[in-house]
């Protein structure tokens, strides 16, 4: 699963600022193995619904991840934005990232 | 509006007094208080009101007192001879005051100290020890109201009016072949909980171990011991404060009553484990539906048997919720704009679900208390219930936490056993089992998303577990 995550590297990690990736998609994989669920691979373009997780998984996550970071991109961002591949979920973290 | 069953045949008024002076052994018997203590003989036959009992008659009353024996010489004073008396709780605010003057019509303060700047406008008499026989004698003319609080959730407190004759229709006389009970309660006398247990003490033949405000549990249950409490009632979360105190050994009850909350089979276990021999009985009771029902085989839950029998107390099991129709609810809220008690049917809707499995009926939760994850209703009781199952765990709360996704998760604050470890690799593996119990017994939406060790939990000043909803 790590491995997926690692393959898919998106192009502004080559920027100055690190990306989330590993964390996210590690909580995923954590998450989907406590729900009974299996994890489609992680590409950049997955599409979240098709990712094998429901949105009790995804509630779980982003508030894991809230606990683990600090901070909840969905309560912050100023524009109502839903993430719809995994794709946008990493970008949307590592923007709101301070 | 509609018109409570129990008016079609009114009963033979008898105020608190009389029901005093027709019992035996008055002089034999006590109301225990933590700074005095009062015979029964006195109170009955005394006054402490300074010989203004007779101005009181017909008067509407707010007791406010600090000491909560006042509150209960005040209601032997007054029962028959006012018109209404408001009985207020020890965390009634002076801010709700004013709203409370008002909506009950109060033209007199009871009260066992001189009142605030605030409240001099209102007449006022002062409450003391009965030292005085009466001058004259009071005549019952009165079916006094008697007014209680509700614990609201938010906002202006509410005002249950109660009568006497419903407020003791579910006691029993004390069988005959047993020394009188000593009743002792963690409740405060002032709401509907502990007003039984006084009732229950002063009609029903026994003396009474009263509470007194912030009185830390080792120090109640030093005297409930040295009086020799034989009959103890409190909430569950009352219950599981007093089973982690080494005190509660030196009790040696007859009857132990568990009401207010819902009683999971946890705490029903480890009070069985406490007090092996001694009969453990939970009640369903609230201050708007009176005196439900007690169960009495130990066991949480109901029959499911108790629903559409009939009898003195009827129930049924409607959307969820049970309701109950008897001589003993509430009569109506006071106020202008209050919402109706009871129903065109009769039946006053609890407000607490329950949920049948088999033959039995458990309590689920309250109505309003619902943690909404995503549509899907969760109870925080049913959650606590497994997490309480857990060994290790002394008591637990489940609440919301806000989330984005779903609108709520389900989270735990547990509080350990003393003897275990808070942090740590044990922690850790005593909170993956109770995730994993969890996991095993309850939907995916259900299981908390979080657990956390805390060191205690805040209770609210009515002994229940204090629940805010997100």
């Amino acid at each position: 699963m790590s491995e997926a995550a690692l393959r898919t590297r998106p192009e502004q990690d080559s920027g100055p600022r690190a990306t989330l990736r590993p964390a996210i998609a590690a909580k995923f994989a954590e998450i989907a193995a406590a729900q009974d669920r299996t994890l489609a691979e992680l590409t950049d373009d997955l599409v979240l619904l098709d990712s094998g997780l429901d949105s009790l998984c995804f509630a779980l996550i982003v508030a894991t991840l809230e606990d683990e970071l600090g901070f909840d991109p969905f309560t912050i961002a100023e524009d109502v934005y839903f993430p719809v591949t995994f794709g946008d979920f990493v970008r949307f973290y590592d923007d709101a990232a301070p | 509006m509609t018109t409570p069953r129990r008016n079609a045949t009114p009963p033979v008024r008898r105020s608190l007094r009389d029901i005093l002076r027709a019992s035996p052994r008055l002089a034999d018997r006590w109301l225990w208080g933590a700074r005095r203590r009062v015979r029964l003989s006195d109170a009955a036959y005394g006054t402490g009101l300074g010989g203004r009992l007779a101005e009181l008659a017909g008067r509407t009353a707010l007791i406010r007192v600090g000491d909560p024996i006042f509150a209960a010489l005040a209601l032997i004073e007054l029962d028959g001879v006012a018109r209404r008396v408001v009985l207020c709780p020890p965390d009634l605010s002076d801010d709700d005051l004013p709203y409370v003057i008002e909506t009950a019509g109060i033209d007199v303060l009871v009260a066992d100290k001189e009142p605030a700047p605030s409240l001099r406008r209102l007449d006022f008499a002062l409450i003391g020890a009965p030292a005085a026989a009466l001058a004259a004698e009071p005549t019952s003319t009165h079916d006094t109201e008697w007014v209680m609080f509700t614990s609201g959730t938010s906002g202006r407190p509410k005002m249950v009016v109660h009568s006497l004759a419903g407020l003791t229709g579910a006691i029993r006389p004390a069988a005959a072949d047993e020394p009188p009970p000593i009743w002792g309660t963690f409740y405060d006398i002032r709401r509907y909980g502990g007003l039984q247990i006084l009732l229950r003490g002063l009609v029903g033949e026994g003396s009474l171990v009263l509470t007194a405000p912030h009185e830390p549990m080792t120090r109640l249950l030093g005297r409930l011991s040295r009086r020799g409490a034989t009959h103890i009632t409190g909430t569950p979360s009352h219950w599981r404060a007093a089973l982690m105190n080494p005190a509660l050994r030196t009790l040696a009850p007859r009857y132990l009553r568990l009401s207010g909350e819902i009683a999971d089979q946890a705490v029903l276990d480890t009070l069985k484990a406490a007090f092996p021999h001694v009969p453990v009985g939970h009640a369903y009771a609230s201050t708007e539906a009176g005196v439900g029902f007690e169960v009495t085989d130990r066991l949480e839950g109901f029959p499911a048997s108790f629903v559409g029998a009939g009898g003195a107390v009827e129930m049924k099991v409607e959307d969820g919720s049970l309701r109950i129709r008897s001589g003993r609810t509430a009569s109506h809220y006071l106020g202008p704009d209050a919402p109706a008690l009871i129903e065109a049917d009769g039946f006053v809707d609890t407000g607490d679900m329950v949920e049948r499995r088999g033959d039995r009926f458990y309590f689920v939760g309250r109505r309003n208390g619902v943690i909404n994850v995503g549509g899907l209703k969760v109870h925080p009781e049913e959650v606590e219930a497994v997490i309480n199952g857990h060994p290790a765990v002394r008591m637990s709360l489940v609440r919301g936490r806000r989330n984005p996704i779903t609108g709520a998760i389900v989270v735990a604050d547990v509080v350990l056993n003393e003897a275990e470890p808070v942090a740590g690799p044990a922690a850790a593996a005593i909170r993956e089992q109770i995730m994993t119990a969890c996991r095993a017994r309850l939907a995916p939406f259900k299981s908390p998303a979080s657990v956390r060790f805390v060191p205690s939990l805040a209770m609210t000043a009515g002994g229940k577990l204090e629940r805010t909803f997100a």
